[in-house]
């Protein structure tokens, strides 16, 4: 019993960076942007959030806090997912440049930049960079008191986790509830599904898909920093983020582009990627657990594409650019 | 309405463009990339005249260095070469570095259990031809899927990629362990390793003489002339009687099968062994290598020489002014930014409002 509980524990701090990546993954789909950059940044926000943390710690000395360092790490993930999905946008929108050449690109560039600055400051900093305890607890404190987390059972399961946790699931609350319910979700979605007839019924389709990808990239960012600060316990490690965005893009599939599927969608994931350390499958040998996630995506994308069920397909323009001069 | 403002800026396609000025273009906008990257070393308190003169210095002043560039521009070339048909056919396949890796495996097979009992020569054939199978049949299970079922090939060769690094690591780590716990795979055998000609592993014959065969392949023959015209349009190609799904499934073995070569020569030429970062992300970069050389196979030579001096200079960078080696990521990803939104000034041209002329008559 306990090892199902450490397992779901540990899979819900692991499906947290997912989630994150995978929520702002599915906004910029839905616009037909399809960001490979995810994973550039996820690195991104994961050195930003943690330079945010670190400088303002040493700014504020013994008096920084905890809230206050956790909204400037989640604003400076944002604003650099924001900054790295903004210059896709602007070269697949304006520019018409390709999109997978283009984000294959920003991956580059961004894990470039994650990583110049993650050993930049280990360098500047003189060899270590790392948080106080007492700023590291706060990251990755429980937010509901003692007494709750400590009932039985579901105490562990569903209240013991940090503050990303919890405000991932109002985001995806939140994305589902903008994309069904609003006017402007609604025309998001006829933008990714055919960009020519939203045109023509005067959706302002470039507004929109700058709009969508620059926002997806900035949640996708919180991610990074979730990783970095959570797991990684506030250090930079680059080695345990690599992988992380191109997950979050099969994700992306797996959830069938519908953010509250990636509530749990996300957590059985991330399940799948600790497994190995903390279950014996007889026969089944660890290191083959890590591609699980992988394979369940395609069976997922051949089923799907196999079914050519309408309501659950990408959104028809993915990967396509929209010239309104070539209809 | 009679009238309306037109914008301050308007585009239009233009029809045809001098070949020297999309050259001075492209050659401007390779400029303006080195510039921006001069930033980060500003930013972290470097001269980047002096950063540039050593990137330089590190890749191509010595032989030795020389020799290390070109090792690594071979794979970036060999792939970029693999990838060009499939781009050309708008089959959108991002995953080279599994069919890398799927043929480093197969080609490893040989060279750790056949070594003491094939000669050098044919082991060696046996090696490559063995890894270009291995590589075909990985890239042809998302091509059968896109064929028959039109299933999302970007996204189906992207899961392949990891499935395949997963086998590896699975590998490594099983079956194929060296000693026990070590979690490596036993070196290479001399009789499975490349010879090298000029002080550089033989990889790079193999690479210019794939550049001829798919220059000729791809503009000389029915079947580029095929995949040029699915690129195109698919329902042409239907009505002009072309089996698209067979073009799709051919088309993808082949660049597979050139993937795994280049997984051959990377485990048979440079590393001597197999690991799962055996492909190390030259799949994705070499995406970029072959797109910014429009897809021609000639220019994909100073393409991926161009990048393969960045990452070699960039790692003397790091020894010698403590820059992170990262840099190199950097430079590289601002320069396919800038050579990617260099494409769009080609294509298009920007009309500007003139004053007095700034109603538009209706017609």
């Amino acid at each position: 019993m306990t090892t199902i509980i450490t397992l779901i524990v540990a899979a819900v701090t692991f499906g947290t960076v997912l989630m994150y990546g995978t929520l702002g993954e599915i906004l910029t789909e839905k616009s037909g942007n399809l960001n490979l950059g995810v994973e550039g940044i996820m690195y991104m926000g994961g050195a930003f959030g943690l330079a945010g943390a670190f400088y303002y710690e040493k700014a504020a000395g013994v008096a920084a806090s905890g809230p206050l360092a956790i909204i400037i790490a989640i604003l400076a993930a944002f604003a650099a997912g924001m900054a790295a999905s903004a210059i896709y946008s602007f070269l697949t929108i304006t520019l018409r440049a390709n999109q997978n050449v283009t984000g294959l690109a920003l991956s580059i560039f961004g894990t470039g930049i994650g990583q110049f600055v993650g050993e930049f400051m280990r360098v500047s900093e003189g060899g270590y960079v790392a948080l106080s305890n007492n700023l590291k607890e706060a990251f990755s404190a429980a937010i509901f008191p003692r007494f709750i987390v400590n009932i039985p059972v579901i105490g562990n399961i569903l209240f013991s986790h940090t503050v990303f946790f919890y405000l991932a699931i109002v985001v995806a609350v939140l994305m589902y509830l903008f994309l069904k319910k609003t006017k402007w979700g609604m025309y998001l979605t006829a933008v990714g599904e055919s960009p020519s007839t939203s045109d023509a019924a005067g959706i302002n389709i470039v507004k929109y898909k700058y709009l969508a990808t620059i926002v997806g990239g900035g949640i996708s960012a919180i991610g990074g920093m979730v990783y970095i600060m959570t797991t990684a316990g506030c250090v930079w490690n680059h080695e345990g983020l690599s992988g992380v965005g191109w997950l979050a893009v099969a994700l992306v599939i797996f959830c069938m582009w519908r953010p509250l599927n990636a509530i749990w969608g996300s957590v059985l994931f991330g399940a799948m990627m600790i497994m190995y350390l903390r279950v014996a499958i007889p026969f089944i040998p660890t290191e083959l657990y890590k591609i699980l996630p992988y394979i369940v995506t395609v069976i997922v994308l051949v089923l799907t594409s196999m079914r050519n069920s309408r309501d659950r397909q990408p959104p028809a323009s993915l990967g396509n650019n929209y010239f309104r001069e070539e209809r | 309405m009679a009238t309306e403002r037109t914008p301050l800026i308007r585009l239009a396609k233009r029809t045809e463009m001098k070949r020297s000025s999309m050259w001075m273009i492209r050659v401007g906008s390779i400029l303006i990339a080195l510039i921006l990257g001069c930033l980060p070393m500003i930013l972290t308190g470097n001269n980047p005249v002096s950063a540039y003169g050593v990137i330089i210095q590190g890749s191509l002043s010595r032989p030795v260095y020389l020799k290390q560039t070109i090792r690594t521009a071979i794979p970036l070339l060999g792939c970029a070469l693999a990838i060009a048909p499939c781009f050309k056919m708008k089959f959108w396949n991002i995953g080279a570095e599994g069919q890398i890796t799927m043929g480093a495996v197969a080609a490893t097979y040989f060279a750790l259990f056949w070594y003491n009992k094939i000669p050098h020569v044919p082991l060696l054939i046996i090696m490559a031809f063995t890894a270009a199978i291995a590589g075909g049949l990985w890239a042809l299970i998302p091509a059968f899927f896109k064929a028959k079922f039109n299933t999302n090939e970007t996204l189906f060769t992207l899961m392949m990629n990891y499935i395949a690094i997963g086998i590896v690591a699975w590998l490594q780590g099983g079956p194929w362990e060296g000693r026990k716990g070590s979690q490596l795979i036993p070196m290479f055998n001399d009789n499975a390793r490349l010879p090298t000609v000029f002080g550089v592993n033989c990889g790079w014959i193999i690479a210019l003489v794939l550049v001829v065969l798919m220059y000729i392949y791809m503009n000389k023959t029915k079947q580029g002339y095929e995949i040029a015209v699915v690129g195109d349009s698919v329902n042409t190609a239907r009505y002009a009687g072309m089996n698209v799904g067979w073009i799709i499934m051919r088309t993808m073995f082949i660049s597979g099968a050139i993937s795994g070569i280049v997984g051959f020569i990377i485990v048979s030429g440079a590393n001597f062994t197999l690991y799962s970062g055996v492909a190390d992300g030259v799949g994705f970069t070499s995406i970029t290598v072959a797109w910014l050389s429009q897809l021609n196979s000639f220019a994909m030579i100073v393409i991926s020489m161009i990048l393969a001096v960045l990452e070699k200079g960039s790692n003397t960078l790091q020894t010698r002014m403590s820059v992170p080696a990262s840099i190199a990521d950097i430079i590289t990803g601002i320069l396919l930014f800038c050579m990617l939104s260099c494409e769009f000034f080609i294509n298009y041209k920007l009309i500007f409002r003139r004053k007095g002329n700034n109603k538009k008559e209706r017609s």
